[in-house]
Formats: structure tokens, C-alpha cells, sequence
């Protein structure tokens, strides 16, 4: 007598439109690889691609040369046939992952036609991925705490301005990398307290609040940085965290540099990564965070104290967010200067929202972002023919397409944004 | 043996409103005692006080011969009390595991959840009480009813012993409810006691052991099933004599006014969801669309008055073909629709009621002075229509979400019948509504008709269709499986044919037939 869905026949199971549109798109960027790379190569240039870092002694790989027109011949090859199959047949579940292949096989024709017949140091790109990355995926897991329990947070970018100012400030004083750290923290938690006072106590529209946040943010550094960092050198040379090599993992050619010999910073993302991913879905406190975050009336009638569930999040996303600024001043350059953050806060909320708002796809997009980062950075370097100001829009770009293409199919918690008024 | 639960002269004051007023009752180990009352009656204040969603202004609670404080949802549970909200508490992107156990988590390693543990309770409680559902299946993809079972389960796992039920069938199909009756009686039998907070007459009589009126926040009587029927249930509950049956004289069908033809439809997920239909409705004559919920009459409904593109056949009005226009043509050539979501798709709850009145009309004189809204106009109007329909309200500028349901609609109907129309799609146009507002708008509906309007109304309620329809067609998973003439069938028939069974194969089983129809075979 169990009650039963009613089920509707389907008009069309698979949809061949997609699968056919999906493979044109493989077989423009393989004909691209052939028009762009392949045709305007010259054969007997060879591209090096150089596998170690700079500044690292351990773990070392051979240099990578490649003859430049057949590695692209290749990949012209290997992408049209994915189209052909993809046309006819259709890798069907996989179509997604395939994409990405041959995305990322693009990127690779792309670099080795940028870098014909000089080298490019690819270990260092992967290796400033990650480094780049960082803030980025701090930001988005400072963000994933905050909305999983239904508050809004588009203040991480002045959170973490504030903490990378204070950090740099507090361990150029003090001399100390830890105390610097721990004030990054504290300025951001004190800007989270703000906006959870302001959305959660006094239900202002947490947009408005976290724009006042950014806005508070940006004026209150700049003026510091003007009126007494660039004045005073002494207060604006922090320390920097060192870079610290995992014993064993670190001798590994290629992966060794590239994960295992960072700084504090990256293997705390990798634990953040674990430890956040296991509480939010595993643990009660998990489950508790994200029942306020989707239906905070269900989760007040079985004696969920929503407000301070809000409160702990928020606070401990300001840390996290206090965590990714520190990493700016302490972790990377050893000075602060104005704006220093640069937008980053605001992609790493665009990662949380292209992650589903899950730490692990977070994670993902930040690497993603990170990496669309370096090879603008490393490009800019080489001198490619395309000018560096439209690389340095790499990272941005990505974003939008990613946005656009993915956001509408994300499950944002369903209260997010909306103040809880206990009735 | 002292009773489980009395209420003692509970009294709740809102400023300027006395929703409770000396409320006293008393609830019975292992008994059903329904609390009848219309919208705003006050049943559902009474339930949170005792729940601890508010706090009463005065009087006691006493749970098994002692006096309890009930400050918030959590003391209710430690004593006992449990709550089925009207609106489900239950999160979609849960499973039903994650949502039984929020708040009451099993763990293990301090802080691990352990779903396993908690699964088995479950698989336990739900056999123990024949509440069938997967605990790992995730909130979203069960239907409405299983929702309710997986509401039930968690007060069960929390051990509640008194178990109040807030307008359970708001949100069921006919199906669902007489399973929901079903567990009921099964709860009861092992010892729970249960209070039924309900304005339907039907189930009152189905379930109850014991029936307590609740009018204007006070207990104006106390019957039981046996001494009761329908008609003085009504009359206590309203305050006055309630026609219950419909009158109506007989239908005198003119010329046709829509006709549809091998309509195919497709919903979201591009499926089949109208499959085939061919139907015409002549001018004066009512069509009633029965079937259980979900068997394709959103998509139809929506296709014929434009809000959903179909994928072939042809949608005639008055010789017109009307499929794919765009809604405001429709509604120009005297198409009137009442919505089955009206909070959703028939008003605008921020808007004040003037502005609700006009959205079909607004860009025409008098309403329009070129680019401009003619306010004093519309509110004229608005005042008029108030009048002519019996809205309930402060005034013409009252926003209409803080209106009643009953008078919601009662907006909605006003909009659209006091419009020159050829055609009235009603779409569960009495869905959750009292007794008196039924009343009125059945007799709305009748009136149009009478005016030489088509109509056709859709409507899982099968006394609806039965009372207003001069013909049926059954919808079952898309297809319109025959269209009867309302005189010469019976409510059995028609449950038959809803659960998809033609009535002369004689196979059918008397179980079958109990959960096909409505309310059983009592009326």
C-alpha cells in the first residue's frame, strides 16, 4: 500500500542535441590546436619544458623538450578522435570528464606553441598554482562555513585584507611569525563579529552588510598603509613563513616541489581541506550547520539553537578567511600594500559557489582559479605574443564561464541569506 | 488514572487579538480527539503553546497528573509531546536517516554521526507501526505522503507519547490520507494518544473517537462521532446552518466553446505528462477533471491557459486555436483562471488587494490613463468587488498576504469572474479552505455557469467534482481515461477509475477500491 511516485514516460532518454553540440565543441578546439599551434609552428623548433621550480635542490627532473609541431599533430589527433567518438557514439556519463581532457589538453598544445624554441618552466607553473590557489580556496572555505549555516558572506575580501594588513603590522612589530598570525586571525574574526551582529542579531540584508564590511575594510588599510607603513618601513617587514620541506615526499621528481616543498600555508589548506570536509558531512556539528543553513525552523523545532550555530560559524569562517589574508603578507611577499588582495576574496566566493559549496569543490575551484593565475603570470614572463594585460583577465574569464556555465545547476543552502526571526 | 494530557483555562492574548480564550481539554491515553475548527479558529495557537512555540498567557498544562512549563520546542519533547507541523519540518537535501536524527544524533568517537545505529531505530520504528520508508532515500524524491510518514517516524524516535497532527491532509491525495487514517489507528492501538487538528468534516468523522469545536479561540462544544453528523458539525463549527450539498439546476450545454484534441504535453523533465487528451466543453456546462494529483492536470491546465508550451494538437477556443499564445491573449479572448498554487501563481502577497485585482486589466482603460495607473479608479473598483464577493478585510489597501486563505481566493475569484469570460479554468479552487469559504465560492462557480460560461475544474477532492460537475474525465498518468455524465455514476466508479481500474473488470479487490476513493464507502 506503499505510496508510489508516479512515473512519466520519457520523450527522449539520452538527448542527442547535447551529445552532438558537446562533440562540435571538441572538434572546433581540435581544429583550433591545428589552425592556431600545429600550421603556425615551425618544425624544427623544439619547446623545453623545464620541470623544476626555482630555488628548490630537491626532487629534481631532467628537462622536458618536445619537438613543437608533432606534439601538436599529436593533440590534434587525440582530440579529433574524442570528437568523432563523442559525435557518433557519445562517451555519455563521462562527457564531462572527457571535456575537461580536452580542455586541458588545449591548455597544453597552447603552452607548447607559446614557448617554441625557448623553455618554459612548467614545474614552476603547477608549483605557483598551488601557491596561488591558497588564498583563493581559504576564501572559499571561509565562505562554505558562513553560508552552510545560511548567512551570506560577500565580506571574506575585507576580511582578509584586514587580517593580511594586521598580520604584516603585528609581525613586523613583534618579530613573530606566530603572534603576526594569530593578530591576522583576531582583525578578521573582529570583522566577522561585526557582520554576524549585523545580519544575524539585527537582520540587516547581509549583502549590505558585507559590502559595508569591504568598503571598512579597503579605507582603513589604505589609510594605514599610506600614513604609516609606506612612512615606516620598519613597521611593513614582517617575517615570512619558510618554506618547509616534507621529509621523503619532498625528493619525489616533479610532485615532490610542487606539494611538498610549500610553506605553512598549503598544508594547512590540504588539512583545512579534510578537516572541514569530515565535520561539515560527518560529524553532528556538521549536520546541525547545515540543517540551519536549509531550514532553520525545522532544526529551532528539535532544539537547535540556530542563532549561536550562526554565530559560531560566522566567527569561525572570519578565521579561516583572517587565515588566507595572514597569507598574503606572512606566507608570500613580506609587506603589505594597499588593495593587496586583489580581488581574491571575491574568487574564492565565486569557487565556493562553482564548488556546490563543499570544501572538496571549493578546493577544486581554487586550483583551477590558481592555475589560470600562473599561467598568466608565467606568461606575462616568457613575453607571449598575446598581450599580458589579456592574460592577467585568464583568471577572471574563468570565472565567468565557469559561473555561467555551471551556478545554475548548484544547490545553494536553501536559507541562505534569510535572517532567522523566531516567531 | 489521570489523563495524559489536560489543558486548564489556557488563555492567549496577541495585541488586539484573543486567539485562545479559556481553552480547557483533556486528551485520553490511546484515543483520537479531533480539534475542529475553521481558519483562524485558533487550533493551531493552542497546539504551539503546548508545543512551546509560544507561550500562553494564562493557564496550565498538566502531562500524566503533573504540572509542566513548556518554554520551547525541546521541554515539549522531554515530556513526551510531539508535533506533525502543517508545513513539514523536514529538509529536502537530507536523507531520512539525517533528518530523523537531527537534534537527537547517535554518535560515536564524540561527534561522529552513526547513521547505522540510527537506521535500524528507524527500520524498527517503522515496522513496529507500519510506516514503510527507506531511511537512506533523500527527502526530496519521496512524495507528500511518505514526507508525512518520515514526520511521523521522528517524533516516534524521540519517543513521544502524545502526538499532535496540524492539518495532516492539507498536503495529501485522497490515497494518502485514508493511509495516513490507517496509521493513526495503529499508533492508538499501541498506546500512543493522539490530537487531530482538522476544518474537514469527512475525516472527522473517520477518525475521531472524541470531537472538541474550537470558534473564535473558545471550545464551543464537545461530541463524539456517533452523536454527531456532518450538518451539526458544520453548524458548531461556523456558528450558524451550513449548506453542505450543493444546489444546482440542470445544466443547459450551448455551443462549444473549447475543444481539444490529441493534446500532448511535456513537463519539466521532458516527459509525457498530458498524453493524447481530446476533450470539449460547451457553454453552461461544468467539466470536472478527477484524478489523483500529479497524473498530468498541472500540465493541461497549464497548457490551456498558456503558461506552458505544448508539443502537438490543437487547443480551440470558440474556433480559435489558442496553443502556444501568449497568456494575455488568452485571457483577452475571456479566458479566466483560478491557479491551484494561488499564494504562487494567483496573486502577489505584497501587493495591496486594488493592485491583486487589477493584474488582468490594469493596462486598459479605466485602470490606464496612458502610461499611467488611474489609482482612484482602481480602488473604486477595488471597494466595489470587496463588497460584491464578501472579502473580509481592513481595507482596500491590506496587503493580500496577510489575508486569510479563504479570502485570498475569494480575491482571486473576484479578479477573474467579474470579467466578461467565455471560459473559467478552476483549478482546486477550494484547496484548504473552511467550510464557509467553500460555500460561497461552489456557489460562484454554479452562478458562473448558469451565465452560459464553460467551466472546467479540476479537483483531486472527489466530493468537489462529484457536487459541481455536470460531466467527469478521469486523468490517469496523462490520458484522460473516460468522461462520465456526473448523474449516472457513482463515487465508487470514479475512485476505480482514478486508481486506473475499469469498473466492469469485476477483478478489482475490495482493497483496491477502499483506497481509490475518497472517504471509503461510509456517505
Amino acid at each position: 500500500m506503499a505510496t508510489t511516485v508516479i512515473q512519466r514516460k520519457k520523450v527522449e532518454t539520452a538527448t542527442p542535441v547535447r551529445r552532438v553540440v558537446m562533440g562540435l565543441v571538441f572538434l572546433a578546439l581540435s581544429m583550433l590546436i591545428l589552425v592556431l599551434f600545429a600550421l603556425k609552428s615551425d618544425p624544427a623548433l623544439k619547446t623545453t619544458f623545464v620541470m623544476n621550480p626555482g630555488g628548490i635542490d630537491r626532487g629534481l627532473a631532467p628537462d622536458w623538450v618536445l619537438p613543437g609541431f608533432s606534439t601538436m599533430i599529436v593533440l590534434t589527433v587525440i582530440t579529433f578522435l574524442a570528437a568523432v567518438y563523442q559525435i557518433f557514439v557519445g562517451f555519455k556519463k563521462a562527457t564531462n570528464v572527457v571535456l575537461g581532457i580536452v580542455v586541458a589538453l588545449f591548455i597544453f598544445a597552447f603552452l607548447a606553441w607559446a614557448a617554441e624554441g625557448r623553455s618554459l618552466n612548467l614545474g614552476g607553473m603547477l608549483s605557483g598554482a598551488v601557491l596561488l590557489s591558497v588564498p583563493i580556496t581559504l576564501g572559499a572555505f571561509s565562505g562554505v562555513l558562513c553560508e552552510r549555516s545560511g548567512v551570506v558572506n560577500i565580506a571574506i575580501e575585507g576580511m582578509m585584507l584586514m587580517g593580511s594588513m594586521v598580520g604584516a603590522l603585528v609581525g613586523s612589530v613583534t618579530n613573530s611569525l606566530l603572534i603576526g598570525l594569530i593578530a591576522a586571525i583576531l582583525a578578521s574574526v573582529l570583522m566577522a563579529a561585526l557582520h554576524a551582529v549585523l545580519s544575524i542579531k539585527y537582520k540587516i540584508n547581509q549583502i549590505v552588510s558585507g559590502t559595508v564590511i569591504n568598503i571598512f575594510a579597503t579605507g582603513l588599510t589604505t589609510y594605514i598603509s599610506q600614513k604609516i607603513l609606506q612612512v615606516n618601513q620598519s613597521l611593513n617587514n614582517p617575517p615570512i613563513f619558510p618554506r618547509l620541506p616534507i621529509p621523503i615526499l619532498a625528493d619525489i621528481p616533479v610532485i615532490g616541489p610542487i606539494l611538498f616543498n610549500q610553506n605553512m600555508f598549503v598544508y594547512a589548506m590540504f588539512i583545512l581541506l579534510a578537516v572541514l570536509q569530515i565535520s561539515i558531512f560527518k560529524t553532528r556539528w556538521g549536520l546541525r550547520l547545515r540543517a540551519v543553513g536549509e531550514h532553520p525552523k525545522a532544526a529551532d523545532t528539535l532544539g537547535i539553537n540556530v542563532i549561536r550555530t550562526r554565530y559560531m560559524a560566522v566567527l569561525l569562517g572570519g578565521a579561516v578567511a583572517g587565515f588566507g589574508g595572514a597569507f598574503f603578507t606572512l606566507g608570500s611577499v613580506g609587506r603589505f600594500d594597499k588593495m593587496m588582495t586583489a580581488g581574491k576574496g571575491f574568487i574564492g566566493l565565486a569557487a565556493m559557489i562553482f564548488g556546490n559549496w563543499t570544501p572538496i569543490g571549493s578546493f577544486g575551484a581554487g586550483l583551477l582559479f590558481g592555475f589560470a593565475d600562473s599561467i598568466a603570470t608565467k606568461l606575462a614572463i616568457l613575453g607571449s605574443y598575446i598581450p599580458p594585460q589579456f592574460m592577467s583577465m585568464a583568471p577572471y574569464i574563468t570565472t565567468m564561464v565557469v559561473l555561467a556555465g555551471i551556478v545554475g545547476r548548484g544547490q545553494m543552502p536553501a536559507a541562505d541569506g534569510e535572517p532567522y526571526v523566531k516567531e | 488514572m489521570a489523563p495524559v494530557l489536560e489543558l486548564k483555562g489556557i488563555t492567549k492574548r496577541f495585541p488586539g487579538v484573543l486567539a485562545n480564550d479559556q481553552v480547557s481539554l483533556t486528551l485520553n491515553k490511546g484515543e483520537i480527539l479531533v480539534l475542529l475548527g475553521e481558519n483562524g479558529a485558533g487550533k493551531t495557537t493552542l497546539m504551539n503553546i503546548l508545543y512551546g512555540l509560544y507561550q500562553p498567557t494564562e493557564g496550565e498544562i498538566w502531562v500524566n497528573g503533573k504540572e509542566i512549563e513548556v518554554h520551547s520546542p525541546t521541554d515539549a519533547i522531554n515530556v513526551g509531546i510531539g508535533m506533525v507541523h502543517q508545513h513539514f519540518m523536514l529538509i529536502p537535501v537530507f536523507s531520512v536517516t539525517e533528518n530523523v536524527m537531527l537534534g537527537d544524533e547517535t554518535t560515536k568517537m564524540g561527534g561522529f554521526l552513526d547513521e547505522q545505529t540510527a537506521a535500524t531505530k528507524i527500520k524498527t520504528i517503522s515496522e513496529q507501526y507500519g510506516l514503510e520508508v527507506d531511511p537512506s532515500s533523500y527527502v526530496r524524491d519521496l512524495p507528500v505522503g511518505v514526507q508525512q510518514r518520515v514526520e511521523i517516524i521522528k517524533l516516534l524516535y524521540r519517543e513521544a507519547d502524545i502526538l499532535i497532527f496540524d492539518e495532516p491532509t492539507a498536503v495529501l491525495t485522497p490515497q494518502e490520507a485514508n493511509e495516513l487514517f490507517i496509521i493513526m489507528h495503529e499508533l492508538v492501538k499501541q498506546g500512543k494518544s493522539i490530537i487531530f487538528i482538522t476544518h474537514k468534516l469527512r475525516e472527522v468523522m473517520d477518525v475521531a473517537d472524541r470531537i472538541m469545536v474550537i470558534r473564535r479561540g473558545k471550545i464551543v462544544g464537545e461530541t463524539t462521532p456517533q452523536e454527531a453528523d456532518q450538518e451539526k458539525l458544520a453548524a458548531m463549527m461556523v456558528g450558524r446552518a451550513v449548506e453542505l450539498d450543493v444546489h444546482k439546476n440542470e445544466a443547459k450545454p450551448g455551443k462549444t466553446v473549447i475543444q481539444i484534441s490529441n493534446l500532448f504535453v511535456l513537463d519539466q523533465l521532458k516527459q509525457i505528462a498530458v498524453d493524447d487528451v481530446s476533450f470539449e466543453i460547451k457553454a453552461g456546462e461544468i467539466l470536472g477533471i478527477a484524478g489523483v494529483q500529479g497524473n498530468g492536470q498541472t500540465e493541461l491546465v497549464e497548457a490551456i491557459t498558456g503558461l506552458r508550451s505544448i508539443l502537438t494538437g490543437k487547443i480551440e477556443l470558440l474556433g480559435e486555436d489558442i496553443a502556444n499564445a501568449k497568456p494575455r491573449h488568452i485571457t483577452e479572448l475571456g479566458v479566466a483562471h483560478v491557479p491551484e498554487d494561488r499564494q504562487k501563481d494567483g496573486l502577489v502577497l505584497s501587493f495591496p488587494i486594488y493592485e491583486n485585482l487589477v493584474l488582468c486589466t490594469y493596462y486598459k482603460p479605466p485602470f490606464a490613463k496612458g502610461i499611467n495607473l488611474n489609482y482612484p479608479e482602481i480602488i473604486r473598483s477595488a471597494q466595489h468587488q470587496i463588497e460584491d464577493f464578501d472579502i473580509r478585510t481592513p481595507s482596500a489597501q491590506t496587503n493580500v498576504g496577510s489575508l486569510s486563505g479563504g479570502n485570498q481566493q475569494k480575491v482571486i475569484i473576484a479578479r477573474e469572474l467579474s470579467r466578461p469570460i467565455q471560459f473559467l479554468v478552476a483549478s482546486q479552487p477550494t484547496r484548504g479552505l473552511d467550510v464557509g469559504s467553500i460555500e460561497y465560492i461552489h456557489t460562484r462557480i454554479i452562478q458562473k455557469r448558469d451565465e452560459a460560461c464553460a467551466i472546467m475544474l479540476v479537483s483531486p477532492e472527489l466530493d468537489e467534482i462529484m457536487q459541481l460537475s455536470d460531466r467527469i474525465a478521469v486523468m490517469y498518468r496523462g490520458k484522460i481515461l473516460t468522461i462520465l455524465d456526473a448523474n449516472e455514476v457513482t463515487k465508487e466508479e470514479i475512485g476505480l477509475w482514478m486508481a486506473g481500474i475499469t469498473p466492469d473488470n469485476s477483478s478489482a479487490s475490495k482493497e483496491s477500491i477502499k483506497l481509490a476513493t475518497t472517504d471509503g464507502v461510509q456517505n
